[in-house]
């Protein structure tokens, strides 16, 4: 052997089964690069974004509880307030967490790093791209949950083994919300634009049943507000974590899942039409 | 340092020279420039005209709904009447929603665009190449903002007489008490603003660590006491705490001892004028240097 | 018009500017050219009342800047190295705000910046975003700015840094127009060409002091030969070769990727390498240029 230097492996691309024009099977490089990123830059913020619920949580839970007491869920139990706004609080985390990595961060890459034209220049299909940046966003929206689940736990507000169930909820609800958040988000052009993202969700945070029932709402309310998604993971996650769990819960994941393959086609087909064709 | 001023007669003797025109020309500048700046400020703001209003309007009307009409359900079920005072839930928390959403806009406003101003798209040094003084820049963003904030807090105001949130007849003096609580928190942080070189997520932290906290503890959901005792200071070194007990007494005549009142318009006014002084100062360093 | 003796700028202990002295006339173009970090900029700012000097005296327009900064001001143009055009404003809408700081009224602003709009070539983008505008089209956007007010002076600092060719030459014209219109042009670069096509009389600046005054042409008679010969001989070679050359011209200067040979006939110093034998890669014989002037002063080329 004279060279010192090992012939660079020959670069092996995927072709899978689906969408082979779209997709080198490589989402996974994606994932790799926006951790490094976060590692190297920000890891702190993301940290510190976990605390953003427990605040709610003790101010809201805990606080604002001491006057409210108990309260009545369908089915007739009685759930301590802190209890039934909790697991509220942690489908609006994922909510949140999903959105802003699939909406302001990517509406930075795209527009300002250029970070998917250089990415779209190598075998990397748009749907390695989008699969990529929403696995990321689910990840970290998973450490925040277990970390709310912690606290949630010490506090005694998990009223059932079936909390665990939780979990797997919120990187469903976190899923649904970043790949629709990302189809949404290549449509955006400018900072004014990205502001009505703000604007379809404060008005959900508030009023999808997160701190008081449905029931407090005119029937027309009560409808609009069913057919948000917020409120089909307040819901979910409320069903687990206190233990009150029902057949109607799949429809809530049934929302969810069409939800994901909708907004996965739109992000795929964005994506493809503004940087490949 | 040789900062010997031209000599009265020396000036005189110019008369018609450049350095005479030039005197003149720096009459106008001098005496107006806070206005010019704010003039601009404005103008940029228009261009955000539509998320302003939207903001405007939406946020009173979704809080005043979400919380004063449906939390309210559940906190007046259980005490009759809300917040451990004689009133209901809507009456208590409408004056602590005007006073954070004031507080929201001023952490916007003073944040992220002033690090623009210095930073990202340095029109500032564009302003102090003209005949801008920092002092003047720094006072003209600051009006603008209060413009903004003044006709935000108006508009929260009328949507409270909306939901027949204000018994009091001074109620309308909450929209002052809401621009002081904005402006107190506001100028501080613009102070924090001028001076940072690089922005690290700071405002990030501020806003999870400062804002919010301070948005949930401050006696907005619910009165202070019903945190623990060693959790009380955040109240009062909170503007938003002064800001919205002020709030109640004139909304509601909620009762406190007029020492009290007097503490909280002594406190935020003081904020505002150390924080408005500060950033000048530290603008003009950063200009001049 | 501007009258500066022993000015010094100190950032703690470094001296920015370091003792420097000038003079410059009305109607004057004067340059400063030096590399990055020689101290053009703070002087620039320091002229434009916007930093305060630590000693020496300044004179603009015959009032001093720390007393008078708004005043000069008045009277300034100013184009900073970095456009700090105001994105969140039209094109347009930049000229009338930036108009207002100098107290001018919306009667007179209006038609001023349809006509400096004209001026720049941009009459059609008046309505465009900042950000949709070209590297050249802001800079020309940020001249017509600083003409809003009919400056006495107008301050460059590096005009056409990061611009392409054709774009730098649209720019160098529309300067030549304003000089002679009459206005007063102090700029900074470190573009040999920019300094010998728009500048009358400039200084050659490195660490804080002056090295050199004059005009371009002055400069160049008096640090450089009328001709440089340059030869390239592949990069391991070019040392080996330079001892080889001694003698052969007035002054042999041996840089990294090439030789240059000066000499006031170039032609016959190619001559008398072709003699030696010493068969270089590639040769070219041209006029002695300003980058001369500075890697004779300062040992150093402008451009690292």
């Amino acid at each position: 052997m004279t060279s010192t230097i090992d012939a660079p492996p020959t670069p092996h691309v995927n072709r899978p089964f689906l969408l082979p024009s779209l997709y080198a099977g490589n989402a996974r490089s994606v994932m790799e690069r926006g951790i490094l990123s976060t590692a190297k830059t920000n890891w702190l913020i993301v940290v510190s974004g976990f605390f953003e619920p427990v605040f709610y949580l003790l101010a809201m839970g805990i606080g604002l509880g001491s006057y409210i007491g108990a309260i009545q869920v369908p089915g007739g139990h009685t759930v301590p307030y802190a209890a039934y706004i909790a697991p509220a609080l942690l489908a609006v985390a994922a909510m949140n967490g999903a959105v802003f990595d699939s909406t302001w961060n990517v509406f930075f890459k795209m527009n300002f790093g250029k970070l998917y034209d250089g990415m779209l220049a190598t075998p990397l299909g748009p749907f390695d791209v989008a699969l990529g940046e929403i696995l990321l966003a689910l990840a970290r929206g998973f450490v925040y949950a277990c970390g709310f689940m912690i606290v949630m736990q010490v506090l005694g507000l998990n009223l059932s083994w079936t909390a665990i169930l939780a979990l797997p909820s919120v990187l469903l609800i976190a899923f649904a919300f970043a790949s629709f958040g990302m189809g949404i988000t290549s449509y955006m052009k400018t900072f004014q634009h990205m502001d009505w993202i703000n604007f379809i969700m404060l008005p959900m945070f508030l009023l999808s049943a997160t701190f008081y029932p449905l029931t407090v709402y005119p029937e027309w309310m009560q409808v609009a507000i069913q057919a948000m998604p917020l409120w089909h993971g307040v819901e979910l996650v409320r069903g687990f974590t206190t233990g009150l769990v029902t057949s109607a819960m799949l429809w809530h994941v049934l929302y969810f899942v069409v939800m994901i393959l909708v907004g996965m086609t739109l992000t795929t087909r964005r994506l493809k039409s503004l940087f490949l064709d | 340092m040789t900062t010997t001023p031209l000599p009265e007669e020396r000036i005189a003797r110019l008369e018609g020279s450049p350095a005479d025109k030039a005197i003149q020309g720096g009459v106008k500048p001098r005496r107006y420039g806070s206005l010019y700046v704010a003039e601009t400020r404005l103008r940029v703001m228009r261009s955000y005209l539509q998320t302003m209003v939207a903001t405007g309007v939406g946020t009173p009307l979704i809080y005043l709904y979400a919380l004063g009409v449906g939390l309210a359900t559940l906190v007046d079920a259980n005490l009759g009447s809300g917040g451990g005072s004689q009133v209901s839930y809507l009456i208590f928390v409408a004056p602590a929603l005007l006073c954070s959403a004031a507080m929201t806009t001023a952490t916007e406003e003073f944040s992220y665009p002033i690090m623009l101003g210095f930073k990202w798209n340095p029109t500032f040094f564009a302003m102090n190449a003209a005949p801008m003084r920092g002092g003047q820049i720094i006072n003209g963003v600051t009006f603008a903002v209060i413009v903004r904030l003044v006709a935000q807090s108006i508009v929260y105001y009328l949507f409270m007489l909306l939901f027949g949130a204000i018994p009091g007849p001074y109620g309308w003096l909450i929209i002052v008490v809401g621009v002081l609580t904005g402006m107190a928190l506001g100028t501080m942080l613009m102070a924090y603003a001028v001076r940072l070189e690089e922005d690290k997520g700071q405002f990030n932290y501020i806003m999870r660590f400062g804002v919010i906290p301070l948005t949930l503890f401050s006696g907005t959901f619910f009165p202070l006491s019903v945190l623990p005792v060693w959790l009380h200071w955040i109240g009062w070194i909170s503007p938003l705490w002064h800001g919205t007990e002020l709030s109640r007494v004139l909304s509601y005549g909620y009762d406190e001892p007029v020492w009290l009142s007097i503490v909280h318009v002594t406190y935020l006014v003081l904020l505002i004028v150390v924080g408005w002084i500060l950033a000048r100062r530290l603008a003009v360093k950063r200009l001049n240097k | 018009m501007i009258s500066a003796t022993n000015l010094t700028k100190k950032y703690k202990d470094f001296a920015a500017v370091d003792g420097i002295s000038f003079e410059i006339a009305p109607g004057e173009s004067f340059g400063f050219l030096g590399p990055n970090g020689a101290g053009k900029s703070t002087t620039m700012r320091m002229i434009g009342a916007v930093s305060t000097r630590t000693s020496g005296d300044l004179s603009v327009i015959g009032l001093d800047p720390n007393e008078y900064g708004p005043e000069i001001r008045s009277q300034l143009g100013v184009v900073p190295q970095e456009d700090n055009l105001d994105s969140e404003l039209r094109v347009r809408d930049n000229l009338i705000v930036y108009g207002r700081y100098f107290g001018l009224p919306h009667s007179y602003l209006g038609p001023k910046a349809d006509e400096l709009l004209a001026f720049a070539q941009l009459t059609e983008k008046a309505k465009s975003r900042i950000d949709d505008l070209s590297g050249g089209m802001k800079r020309r956007l940020t001249i017509a700015r600083a003409l809003i007010n009919n400056p006495r002076i107008m301050m460059l600092d590096e005009p056409t840094t990061g611009l392409d060719p054709q774009a730098r030459h649209i720019l160098w014209d529309r300067l030549f127009r304003l000089k002679e219109q009459g206005t007063t042009l102090v700029l900074t670069t470190h573009y040999m060409d920019e300094a010998e096509q728009l500048c009358d009389r400039l200084v050659v600046i490195d660490k804080g002091a002056i090295m050199a005054e004059g005009s371009p042409s002055a400069l160049i008679r008096q640090y450089s030969t009328r001709e440089v010969l340059e030869l390239r001989f592949g990069s391991n070679r070019n040392a080996d070769v330079a001892t080889q050359l001694e003698g052969l011209a007035e002054r042999i200067e041996v840089l990294p990727d090439r030789i240059l040979a000066y000499s006031d006939n170039g032609d016959a110093a190619m001559q008398r390498v072709i003699e030696l034998g010493l068969n270089p890669l590639t040769s070219l014989v041209r006029r002695s240029s300003l980058e001369d002037v500075f890697l004779r002063l300062t040992g150093r080329s402008l451009i690292e």
